[in-house]
């Protein structure tokens, strides 16, 4: 995997998950990505970015063009330090919360994009990866 | 500037979402539509968010609960415009916006609400004459 180009951005407050949003798309117009695979994506991030303002008070988010297997796409990492999450499986599930909602944001996102990975550990903190390809469906 | 501007247009309420959203601003949005619906009496509120590009499970969640509040306050409300893209996502999501009204644009939306209302006050009023219906 090459990684074409690559952001850093801190998130703190809620302004600054609009302004994430708005990088992500700029990255995502410059390869060429299609308006739905933007959206799926730009929405994936939107739920993950709230988790980890919500949950975590906020976290640091990386933004990499990637080029694998002949496919370009772009991958987005959060990292949080958060209290972590005590049962991953549970939390994948629809409809779990722990903040009285609607338990959609983990579930929702996965299902947008083309790969997901979650890992977290109790005290320390939750990265989430996920991937969407240029052209994926 | 945490503020989307709500326009009164007889009956209506007209909101044109123009800006990217954030949870801020679409729970002011939510506020300050319940409180005119009241405090105008509207019968009607249109929302159009042909401007906008990403809806996700909170903005689609903020729609649902002013459609919900406005009926409570005896008002209709229609979501107008919404791109393709955002409706598809907002399915795969897990979030269908089901018990919202939609209609293509801000045209279709007028003609939805005020279809409903007609169709209220004739429900009202079983004798009036059914040609002055607007069809
Ligand atoms: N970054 C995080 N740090 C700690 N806990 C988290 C984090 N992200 C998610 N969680 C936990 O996982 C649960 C499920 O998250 P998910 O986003 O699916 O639902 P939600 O945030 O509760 O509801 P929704 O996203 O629908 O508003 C959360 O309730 C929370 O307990
Ligand atoms: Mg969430």
């Amino acid at each position: 995997m090459i990684a074409l180009n690559r952001e850093i951005i801190e998130i703190a407050k809620e302004l600054d998950v609009v302004f994430f949003r708005q990088r992500l798309k700029e990255h995502a117009v410059k390869i060429g990505m299609s308006v739905l695979n933007q959206t799926k994506l730009i929405t994936a991030s939107s739920e993950l970015v709230r988790n980890m303002l919500k949950y975590a008070g906020g976290g640091q988010i990386c933004i990499e063009v990637i080029n694998e297997k002949m496919q370009i796409g772009i991958k987005v990492t959060f990292e949080d330090k958060g209290p972590g999450i005590p049962d991953i499986h549970k939390a994948m599930q629809d409809g779990f919360s722990t903040g009285k909602s609607l338990g959609l944001g983990l579930p929702g996102a996965k299902r947008l994009v083309n790969e997901f990975d979650i890992k977290s550990e109790i005290g320390k903190g939750t990265i989430v990866t996920i991937v969407r390809w240029k052209n994926g469906l | 500037m945490d503020r989307i501007p709500i326009l009164k247009m007889g009956n209506f309420l007209l909101v044109t979402i123009q800006v990217d959203m954030y949870d801020r601003l679409a729970l002011n949005l939510e506020n300050d539509l319940v409180t005119m619906i009241r405090r105008v009496e509207a019968k009607g509120v249109l929302i159009d968010i042909s401007a906008v590009s990403i809806v996700d499970s909170f903005m689609g969640r903020i729609l649902g609960n002013i459609a919900s509040m406005s009926k409570i306050l005896d008002a209709e409300t229609v979501v107008v415009g919404m791109q393709p893209a955002v409706a598809i996502t907002l399915v795969e999501l897990g979030l269908p916006l089901t018990g919202v009204h939609t209609a293509l644009d801000v045209e279709k939306g007028m003609i939805l609400l005020k279809n409903k209302l007609n169709l209220i006050e004739e429900d009202d009023d079983e004798d009036k004459d059914p040609d002055d219906s607007t069809e």
